[in-house]
């Protein structure tokens, strides 16, 4: 398939609070395949762009329950099937004394599902990205706030678009390519 | 609320100063890393730290030379300066994950300006804590035993043992706060890449940076799994110096045996790490400017929390001594009379003076706002948490049930050796951290400024 040679129209804002604006009135322009940049998180962002399912608590679940699993059926099965040693007549599955390692499998896991699985869902790490083909976006990770449309949006077309988003009243305007 | 608390809060030092722009939090924080050159004293700073960390290696390499001989460690004393060490530089590190994690949890924006330099020195202190038990094992070669791998000898290790508890407690506290700490910086590693000259530095950056964008989508999963890692690794650390405490507490050793320990321990480990965290924040303010961004009420907030965790550490040895009457148990009793009146008592009186009297002055609201008065506090501090974990481990062990297995215990230049140089290896980290990094967390600062605010 051959590559879109532009990947989208993308404004620059001063402020925040700018963003937040023209990001809500592009998405309910009928825009639907957007996204915003800031140099910090802002509350409520990822909302208005329309992203609504957070995967990253359910990774983390799932990462939880299997690193607890993990650590008690491990003792378990080294303590009292492959290996059973008989310490000062106490049982072989003694459960209490596994409790701690336990907690700190499910601990474990639930970390490295929290860190990777951000990660993964983020798509990251990504070696080339478009955006970074506008020298000005460079801002955006001090003080500038960037929103874009991405040309495969279908509502997406270069002079429509450009003049949609002159109407935000942005610092810059941009067309990204790819 | 109240008149007088609402006058109480505006009274109160700012977080950060006034007349600070995202630009200029960007700018003064990521010079330090990008532009500044490195000053005569840094040199000399980090020369100094580097040397000992090089005597630290040759008293290792000799240790491996000759075995644990050389150390002052021998029955009925066989946890000296080795376990000592491990536990009071594993204690340091709790104030760090406190800071990043608890104090997220607990929506405390004071932390934003200190959690990164504060997690740097958990990472460093765990890294400093994790050699002792792997050089004290005897035959450090074999120090991978520790860990549950299938085996020609078809032996597993020993789960009901609270050694084992400790190797996953702190192995797995390591692996967080590294893990929480890089985290962290990822989008501070974004903004050095968009800001370095340097190809070299871009390119190193740029690659730790991941392809970082600050994309609305990935913030909001970022703030999700920060979150979540805070909730994580608060239980995380308090487990980690409860589990360093049943190291102790599941033997019968006298002194030892009491349910007192996880609490006062965890308490413990935050009063030291306080103290380091504050003996480290002033030099570097002062030295990189940076009085804006850590200001007089983190100073006085962590002289507080140091004065509430010494209070609780207080009360342990308030329960300890209660004990040692009230149990009736003549070994109890003669533990507490043997660090009053036996061979260590002068080390308990230091340890009474350093952790509960001299703290006390913090009570003085002009002292815990001087810079110099605090760092001073804050060594004394340290002194005494160290001394503490010495009578822990070697008073204990040195008066036992039979007078047969007393004995003394005197550490060697060796154990000293190693000791200075993990401090020096910890400055030398340190040191290495403030010029590669951005020590102070810049997007957290930016949420901190009044224009970050938002309306729905």
């Amino acid at each position: 398939m051959k590559r879109d040679p532009i990947y989208g129209m993308m404004a620059e804002f001063d402020s925040a609070q700018a963003l937040l604006d023209a990001a809500r009135s592009t998405h309910q322009a009928g825009y639907q395949k957007i996204d915003a940049y800031s140099p910090f998180p802002i509350e409520g962002l990822a909302e208005e762009i329309g992203f609504h399912h957070n995967r990253v608590p359910l990774v983390v679940l799932i990462g939880g329950i299997i690193g607890g699993l993990t650590g008690y059926l491990m003792q378990y099965w080294m303590a009292a099937v492959d290996y059973p040693i008989n310490v000062g007549g106490k049982p072989l599955h003694s459960w209490p004394a596994f409790i701690v390692i336990t907690f700190e499998m499910t601990i474990l896991f639930s970390v490295l599902s929290a860190v990777f699985g951000m990660l993964a869902l983020n798509g990251l790490p990504m070696p080339y990205h478009p955006v970074f083909n506008v020298p000005r976006f460079a801002m955006a990770s001090k003080d500038r706030f960037f929103l874009i449309v991405f040309s495969s949006d279908p509502k997406y077309n270069p002079a429509g678009t450009r003049s949609f988003l002159e109407g935000l009243a942005p610092r810059s305007i941009s067309e990204v390519p790819s | 609320m109240n008149e007088q608390y609402k006058s109480t809060i505006e009274e109160r030092a700012p977080v950060i100063e006034p007349g600070h722009t995202f630009g200029t939090v960007t700018e003064k924080i990521s010079a330090i890393v990008l532009t500044r050159p490195a000053s005569n004293g840094w040199f000399a700073g980090f020369g100094i730290a580097f040397l000992l960390t090089m005597m630290m290696l040759y008293a290792i390499g000799y240790l491996f030379l000759k075995g644990i001989g050389i150390w002052g460690s021998t029955i009925p004393i066989g946890w000296g300066f080795a376990i000592v060490n491990f536990v009071w530089w594993i204690g340091i590190g709790h104030a760090g994950t406190l800071i990043s994690a608890i104090l997220l949890l607990l929506r405390q924006s004071w932390r934003n300006s200190i959690n990164r330099f504060a997690e740097a020195m958990t990472l460093f202190a765990v890294a400093c804590a994790g050699i002792y038990p792997a050089i004290h094992v005897g035959r450090p070669w074999l120090a991978y035993w520790l860990f549950p791998y299938p085996n020609t000898m078809r032996v597993w290790p020993q789960f009901r043992s609270p050694l084992m508890w400790d190797v996953f407690a702190v192995s797995t506290y390591a692996t967080t706060s590294a893990l929480f700490w890089f985290i962290g910086l990822i989008p501070d590693l974004g903004t050095l890449r968009d800001r370095a000259t340097h190809p070299a530095a871009r390119l190193i950056y740029g690659a730790l940076a991941m392809g970082w964008r600050g994309s609305a989508r990935h913030w909001a999963r970022y703030e999700t799994a920060y979150l979540l890692l805070a909730g994580l690794a608060t239980p995380l650390v308090l487990s980690v110096h409860t589990v360093v405490s049943f190291d102790f507490a599941i033997g019968i050793v006298p002194g030892w045996h009491t349910t007192i320990f996880p609490p006062y321990f965890v308490a413990g480990a935050i009063y030291s790490g306080f103290a380091m965290v504050l003996m480290l924040a002033i030099p570097i303010r002062k030295i990189y400017g940076l009085e804006d961004f850590i200001t007089e009420r983190h100073l006085q907030n962590s002289a507080k929390v140091m004065l509430a965790t010494g209070l609780i550490v207080a009360y342990g040895y308030g329960i300890e001594a209660f004990m040692g009457w009230y149990s009736g148990d003549r070994y109890d009793a003669f533990t507490i009379w043997n660090r009053l009146h036996g061979p260590y008592a002068v080390a308990y009186y230091c340890l009474l003076a350093c952790n509960i009297f001299v703290p006390q002055v913090l009570w003085i609201r002009k002292l815990r706002t001087s810079p110099v008065a605090l760092f001073c506090i804050s060594f004394v501090v340290l002194v005494g948490m160290w001394l503490e974990r010495f009578i822990i481990v070697v008073v204990s062990l040195s008066r036992d049930f039979l007078t047969s297995s007393w004995g003394m215990y005197y550490p060697t230049r060796w154990d000293w050796m190693t000791y200075i140089g993990t401090i020096g290896m910890f400055l030398a980290l340190m040191f290495l951290f403030l010029r590669l990094l951005p020590s102070i967390s810049i997007f957290e600062m930016r949420t901190l400024l009044p224009e970050a605010e938002v309306k729905e």
